[in-house]
């Protein structure tokens, strides 16, 4: 197992402390609620998406470790101007590096996330930087109802 | 009082450290270390290690006597079915049971809840009846009766639990009337470690008519269980968390309750006489273990049974309740700490939170010192959202458990804090 201050760098405890875009987005048309059971965390992801499925702005809130905030927070800053194909590559590329299927240098534009991407070597933890990403994905495939996914 | 419990109440001595610290070496998966640390297990709540006796029982029973049990007339059934039956003895006689009729062997506690709630819940519940449950009890304690509760109109109320963790027993004795029918309870919270008044819940539901299920997984392997005393009319418990193999697992029923209440399961075993017209069941306990059991695991079950009994209960009980001393007044000296669960009457089970820092960080954190604990919600939903909290990281004693793996993980908090701030 690598050192786990691998795993928790300095921009993870900044932005678990400081978390960016927090809080409920007023004029949202999009939202979803994600819930990792496993540990109890559970997010709501806020969406203004227009009529392009562009992404003008983007809001969370919930709680959860810091892994799973400090993604959460980033995802806020690297998701807006993205429609939702690019932010579905975007994850997909993310995804594959966390769990080994890419290497993060065949990824150029992965930038801050790269920070979370220790958690490759500790597995149960991958779903902890993932969870604010299934949410957006649910909220853009849903409608304004809003949608629910869990990680398990 | 059974003959099993007063073997084990003349052994009442307590475990010391140094037995602690002789015993773990009779379990070979604690021999290892764990991302290059010394592996210290403190996780027994969720499942036990197992002895090189439960392991040896199980692999001589398949390498010399394994068939299928209760057919065939050969000399292999015979063995099987004696190693088999003379389980459901050695269990019967470990939880203080007059009949060994009256254990019916199954998967686990869940699985022995279900059946309960299936069989004797369909039969006899039914519109505006009352299942009594608590604020504290596993999920395995509350799903299955709200599934018997949907299909039959019964309601479910919920006995709260106080700041410390311990029932409110005020408030249960306004609960209990004779619309209840059913008490469900936990004997030890697996989620807070409280040894629960089960006699006293037993004694009062009585008065009113209804029957008691308790849930005992966590009491089997660490209280000292006598069903006659206790005066319940169901216990349930896991073989895993008692030093055995996991998918084995034990209801005891009052003998009459069983006799009168509907297969859960039909097919093979369970069976007197089959036409398409009409079955004629078999007598319990084997009415109720339909198609080819786990065979080996009761066998597995009666090595641990034995292995535990030999320590004895009541010292392996005072072992960890000297252990959860140790570290409740240690984990004090950790800033920022809250533990959840404080009654007075307390198991060997410590879970708590960190102020600012997720259980499932502290988790990572203490795996990648070799010390293993359970985060997260339990199993108990809602007893956190009693306490607020998302989740609870919970250290959990064992047998083989010593002060020096206490100490091992308090400074393993102190090592999160330093890097968690």
């Amino acid at each position: 197992m690598a050192d786990v201050r691998d795993l928790y760098q300095e921009v993870i405890f900044e932005h678990n402390k400081n978390p960016r875009n927090f809080g409920v987005l007023a004029d949202h048309n999009r939202h979803a609620v994600g819930h990792n059971p496993l540990c109890g965390d559970q997010l709501t992801v806020y969406l203004m998406v227009d009529d392009n499925d562009v992404v003008q702005d983007v809001k969370f809130e919930g709680s959860g470790c810091a892994i799973s905030v400090a993604s959460a927070s980033l995802m806020t800053q690297i998701l807006k101007g993205k429609s939702k194909q690019e932010a579905d590559e975007f994850f997909q590329a993310f995804h594959d590096v966390c769990t080994k299927e890419r290497e993060a240098e065949d990824v150029p534009d992965l930038g801050k996330l790269a920070v979370l991407t220790g958690v490759r070597d500790f597995p149960s933890r991958v779903k902890c930087a993932t969870l604010a990403w299934h949410t957006v994905h649910a909220a853009l495939e849903h409608d304004e109802e809003g949608a629910s996914v869990t990680t398990e | 009082m059974s003959v099993a419990v007063e073997e084990m109440r003349s052994q009442a001595e307590q475990v010391t450290d140094a037995d602690a610290d002789r015993y773990r070496q009779d379990f070979p998966c604690l021999q290892q270390e764990a991302h290059g640390k010394p592996l210290v297990y403190l996780d027994s709540a969720a499942t036990s290690q197992k002895p090189r006796a439960v392991i040896d029982a199980i692999s001589r029973f398949y390498e010399t006597s394994y068939s299928n049990v209760h057919r065939g007339a050969h000399l292999l059934s015979e063995r099987a079915t004696e190693a088999y039956e003379g389980a459901r003895s050695r269990v019967a006689q470990y939880i203080g049971a007059a009949d060994p009729r009256e254990i019916v062997f199954v998967r686990g506690a869940t699985e022995a809840i279900n059946l309960v709630a299936a069989s004797y819940g369909r039969a006899n519940l039914q519109a505006g009846d009352e299942i009594l449950l608590t604020e504290m009890e596993h999920h395995s304690n509350i799903v299955p009766w709200q599934l018997i509760a949907e299909q039959t109109g019964a309601v479910i109320r919920v006995v709260p639990i106080s700041d410390d963790g311990e029932l409110m027993m005020d408030r249960f004795d306004e609960l209990l009337s004779e619309r209840t029918k059913l008490v469900g309870v936990g004997h030890v919270s697996n989620a807070l470690g409280t040894i629960n008044p089960v006699k006293e819940i037993v004694d009062k539901a009585h008065a009113q008519g209804a029957v008691v299920l308790v849930d005992g997984c966590q009491a089997a392997p660490r209280v000292p269980v006598d069903v006659a005393e206790l005066g319940c009319d169901f216990y349930a418990f896991s073989g895993h968390k008692l030093y055995g193999p996991s998918g084995i697992g034990v209801l005891w029923g009052r003998h009459e309750l069983l006799e009168a209440m509907p297969p859960y399961q039909g097919g093979g075993e369970m069976i007197q006489r089959v036409t398409f017209e009409h079955t004629t069941y078999a007598k319990v306990p084997q009415k109720f273990e339909a198609g080819t059991p786990n065979i080996a695991g009761p066998v597995g079950l009666h090595a641990a049974m034995d292995y535990v009994t030999a320590i004895g209960l009541e010292g392996i009980l005072a072992h960890e309740r000297d252990l959860l001393a140790y570290a409740t007044d240690a984990i004090q000296e950790v800033p920022g700490v809250r533990l959840i669960g404080t009654a007075a009457e307390k198991a060997g089970i410590l879970s708590f939170v960190m102020e600012g820092i997720h259980p499932h960080d502290i988790g990572t954190i203490l795996d990648n010192q070799g010390i293993a604990v359970r985060t997260g919600h339990h199993c108990a939903q809602p007893v956190m959202d009693r306490f607020q909290v998302p989740a609870t990281t919970r250290a959990s004693f064992g047998l083989y458990n010593t002060r020096a793996d206490v100490d091992a993980f308090i400074r393993g908090l102190h090592e999160v804090r330093e890097i968690l701030g």
